[in-house]
């Protein structure tokens, strides 16, 4: 089985980030694993998106025509790549900062205000980990507990910021509670 | 009556390749006289240029590396980033040093990387027949300014060690000249002087020498040597331009 | 060693560490320019060397000047630093220096673009810079292969007396995947005394070693570059290295493929296989030397009809490929670049509409 996730939104938002923890928390899991960046000048303040493959056999092709989710962080994201997505797959939209749902039937679709719950927690900065919770208590594609490990040792030279994303962590989960199907 | 006058150990017993009144053969001397009196030959690595001087690894004894044109530089910063405790020097013409290795040469300097230059500047490309080099003097004719060096089309000469000299990093930039005996004396003390700091690991070094070449001036070599202190020393004057102490007054080149 | 994720840039860095590789010179460049930012920051903690080079020229100098003293050392670049490196590495290759370069692609030619790419195929395997020299050249197709292919270079450097090339597309570079190092290196360099300029107090032998190219007499220098031959052929009967997918099926297509376009086909492969269609691949890990003789083999099988070289360039190992199949089969190209990376679906397309063609023929 393999399975792709798309995280997209502006730099800056942490996009590479989250998608690296979901990878780092997959490879702990026992899968396969690739993390593959959009690289260069949309680093710089323009649309950022990252591509996690997560599979139980060695992964072929990294290069991914239709993902089987998306997390968008942003209106241009969701407009771009939701048509790509698989039927069947789940549409995290963020809420916060887009108005409009993704106009298809055939998803999930999983409506979250993360920067508002970012912002609630005390920082817009751990939108992408409320995000990344929301996304995996939802798609239950990883274990919650290794996921945790996983941002806790993603932070882990930056010690402060750990009770800050465990509770980002928390509210992620939560969220998917309430909006369940 | 002890021997008074021998062959340096760094120099090999071979034959050089060089012109009559070509003055490569004194600087050889000189380099491998303050190799010999440091007693570093055996932790000496010499790089050869393009040019002239391509063969000079024939010339010495220790370990020698050839360089491609103008990169002799690049290769010293490899061997003393690898290796601090060897003593390196290369040996660059005004082609190789001052035109395609101009980069090279300028950002080594900036690092301050430990070794030493021994920079020959004669005013011409002598290897490949006497064409112009970015040394070459105003109005002076060779094979590719055959009216003369025009200024306005080319540009004024480059003076080496005042360029390099403008660099706020510490080193040890001088101008010497062998073209005759009483310079000889000087230069010698300049090469040890390159050598000592190379060998305290205190800065980088070069040693710029005015040079003959009347193969490609189309002289004989005393009517080079006239021509070369009437001409080439008033444009590239004699002395420390640049040392890692606070230079003193008068020393400093204009 | 546990597994760690890691991004292939950074992996490439360590592992050259991890081979006892403690010199590196680079200077910046997308999509490559990781390597030098983690080992900047790395080798100060194992005591190796790290500098940037004013330019791709000077540092190609530097690692000849650190080689030629027998350093253990590397450098990495993109495609357009490559080509300002390839002066330095001819002459390296004559000076018989072992090195490591690493290119982590990007499409050309001139500036050209950041995104992955396969276009210096003929610059890595056919020259790049002037004479008649050759690399050792890797091409990896994981991150974690480009970890053991890097590890394997220095050594491989050292036997040969010859720089060594990994050749990554800027997705091997860019992207991150579970990697295992293994432990340090065990092997030390090859004694260097006969011919490295490490400074005559380092041998006992009392006479001076010399890195030189020039050779002005053309018996010395025909001489020279026959020995130069015997090293390559050497290379061309021990190092061939390659891994064939799907190839004990009747296949009807054989595609040829290295790098990240070899697992895009992978999956095009598995997919078709579902289908009941069966594709065979040879994935030349090593592009010089180059795997000729199983590429031969395999497209003689009497099930292969069309032999394809699937490649994001605009037909480059495509020529190497011809001269593995020698006629036996038709040969055919498929490719994009610039960045433009084919998909499975592509691929699946292009080798449906040869066999369509077979059959069509066969009617």
């Amino acid at each position: 089985m393999q399975s792709e996730v798309m995280f997209a939104g502006f730099g800056g938002q942490g996009i590479l980030l989250s998608a690296k923890i979901l990878a780092h928390a997959a490879m702990e899991q026992g899968f396969e694993v690739v993390w593959i960046p959009s690289y260069g000048p949309e680093m710089r303040g323009g649309t950022a998106y990252c591509m996690v493959v997560i599979s139980d056999r060695p992964i072929g092709s990294p290069i991914i025509r239709n993902p089987m989710h998306l997390v968008a962080m942003n209106r241009p994201s969701l407009d771009k790549f939701a048509p790509m997505v698989k039927p069947g797959g789940i549409i995290l939209i963020n809420k916060s900062l887009i108005t409009v749902g993704c106009g298809r039937t055939d998803v999930d679709e999983f409506i979250v205000p993360v920067n508002d719950i970012a912002m609630g927690l005390g920082s817009i900065r751990s939108a992408n980990i409320v995000a990344l919770s929301a996304f995996v208590a939802r798609s239950k594609m990883v274990d919650n507990d290794i996921l945790r490990e996983c941002v806790k040792e993603e932070f882990s030279s930056k010690a402060k910021l750990i009770p800050l994303n465990m509770k980002a962590v928390d509210e992620g989960q939560k969220a998917a509670k309430i909006s369940s199907p | 009556m002890g021997k008074t006058f021998h062959k340096p150990e760094a120099l090999s017993t071979q034959q050089t390749h060089y012109c009559p009144g070509c003055t490569h053969g004194v600087i050889h001397r000189l380099v491998a006289e303050v190799i010999d009196e440091l007693g570093i030959r055996g932790r000496t690595v010499g790089i050869a240029p393009v040019g002239c001087a391509v063969l000079a690894y024939n010339y010495f004894t220790c370990d020698f590396q050839e360089a491609a044109h103008g990169r002799a530089p690049a290769m010293a910063t490899g061997i003393k980033r690898v290796r601090p405790d060897l003593m390196v020097f290369t040996y660059q013409g005004d082609g190789d040093l001052a035109s395609i290795g101009m980069g090279e040469i300028i950002h080594a300097a900036n690092r301050g990387e430990k070794f030493t230059t021994i920079f020959v500047n004669n005013a011409v490309y002598g290897m490949t027949g006497g064409q112009m080099a970015p040394t070459t003097m105003p109005n002076q004719r060779t094979t590719t300014s055959p009216f003369g060096r025009d200024v306005a089309d080319v540009g004024m000469p480059i003076k080496v060690a005042e360029l390099l000299a403008a660099l706020q990093t510490p080193a040890y930039i001088t101008r010497q000249t062998v073209i005759r005996p009483k310079y000889i004396v000087k230069a010698k003390k300049a090469i040890r002087k390159a050598f000592e700091y190379q060998m305290a690991g205190k800065c980088f070094s070069l040693v710029e020498v005015v040079s003959t070449c009347p193969t490609n001036w189309g002289m004989t070599p005393m009517e080079a040597i006239t021509w070369a202190e009437n001409t080439l020393l008033p444009y590239y004057p004699l002395g420390d331009v640049k040392t890692p102490e606070p230079v003193s007054g008068g020393t400093d080149a204009k | 060693m546990s597994k760690v994720l890691m991004k292939g840039n950074e992996a490439i860095g360590e592992a050259a560490i991890r081979a006892g590789c403690l010199n590196y010179f680079a200077y910046p460049i997308t999509p490559q320019s990781e390597v030098a930012e983690y080992l900047a920051r790395r080798m100060p903690e194992v005591g190796g060397v790290f500098l940037q080079g004013e330019s791709e020229v000077a540092v190609g100098y530097m690692i000849f000047g650190a080689s030629a003293c027998g350093a253990r050392v590397m450098t990495t670049s993109s495609s357009p630093g490559v080509s300002l490196m390839s002066e330095a590495i001819s002459y390296i290759a004559s000076g018989q220096c072992p090195a490591v370069f690493v290119n982590i692609m990007r499409g050309g030619p001139g500036l050209g673009g950041i995104l992955p790419s396969q276009g210096d195929y003929f610059q890595a395997t056919k020259g790049g810079g002037h004479g008649d020299y050759r690399l050792l050249v890797f091409a990896p197709a994981s991150v974690q292969e480009a970890v053991d292919m890097v590890m394997m270079a220095f050594p491989l450097a050292e036997k040969y007396r010859n720089p060594v090339m990994i050749m990554g597309d800027g997705l091997i570079g860019q992207m991150m995947e579970p990697v295992v190092f293994p432990d340090h290196l065990k092997t030390q360099q090859l004694n260097t005394n006969s011919w490295a300029t490490s400074g005559m107090d380092t041998r006992n032998s009392g006479t001076r070693n010399l890195v030189k190219t020039l050779y002005l007499d053309p018996v010395q220098l025909n001489a020279h570059n026959l020995l130069l031959k015997a090293k390559y052929d050497r290379m061309n009967l021990e190092e061939i290295r390659f891994e064939p997918y799907n190839i004990e099926s009747d296949y009807q297509v054989l595609i040829v493929s290295y790098g990240t376009m070899s697992r895009v086909c992978r999956t095009a492969i598995d997919n078709l296989k579902a289908n009941g269609v069966e594709i065979g691949m040879i994935r030349p890990q090593t592009l010089f030397p180059f795997p000729l003789m199983a590429i031969r083999e395999a497209a003689s099988k009497e099930s292969c009809k069309t032999v394809i070289s699937i490649e994001m360039s605009m037909g480059q190992m495509v020529e190497d490929v011809e001269r593995s199949v020698q006629g036996r089969k038709p040969v055919e190209w498929y490719g994009k670049c610039g960045g433009e990376v084919p998909t499975p679906e592509e691929i699946m397309e292009v080798v449906q509409s040869y066999i369509t063609s077979q059959r069509k023929e066969q009617n």
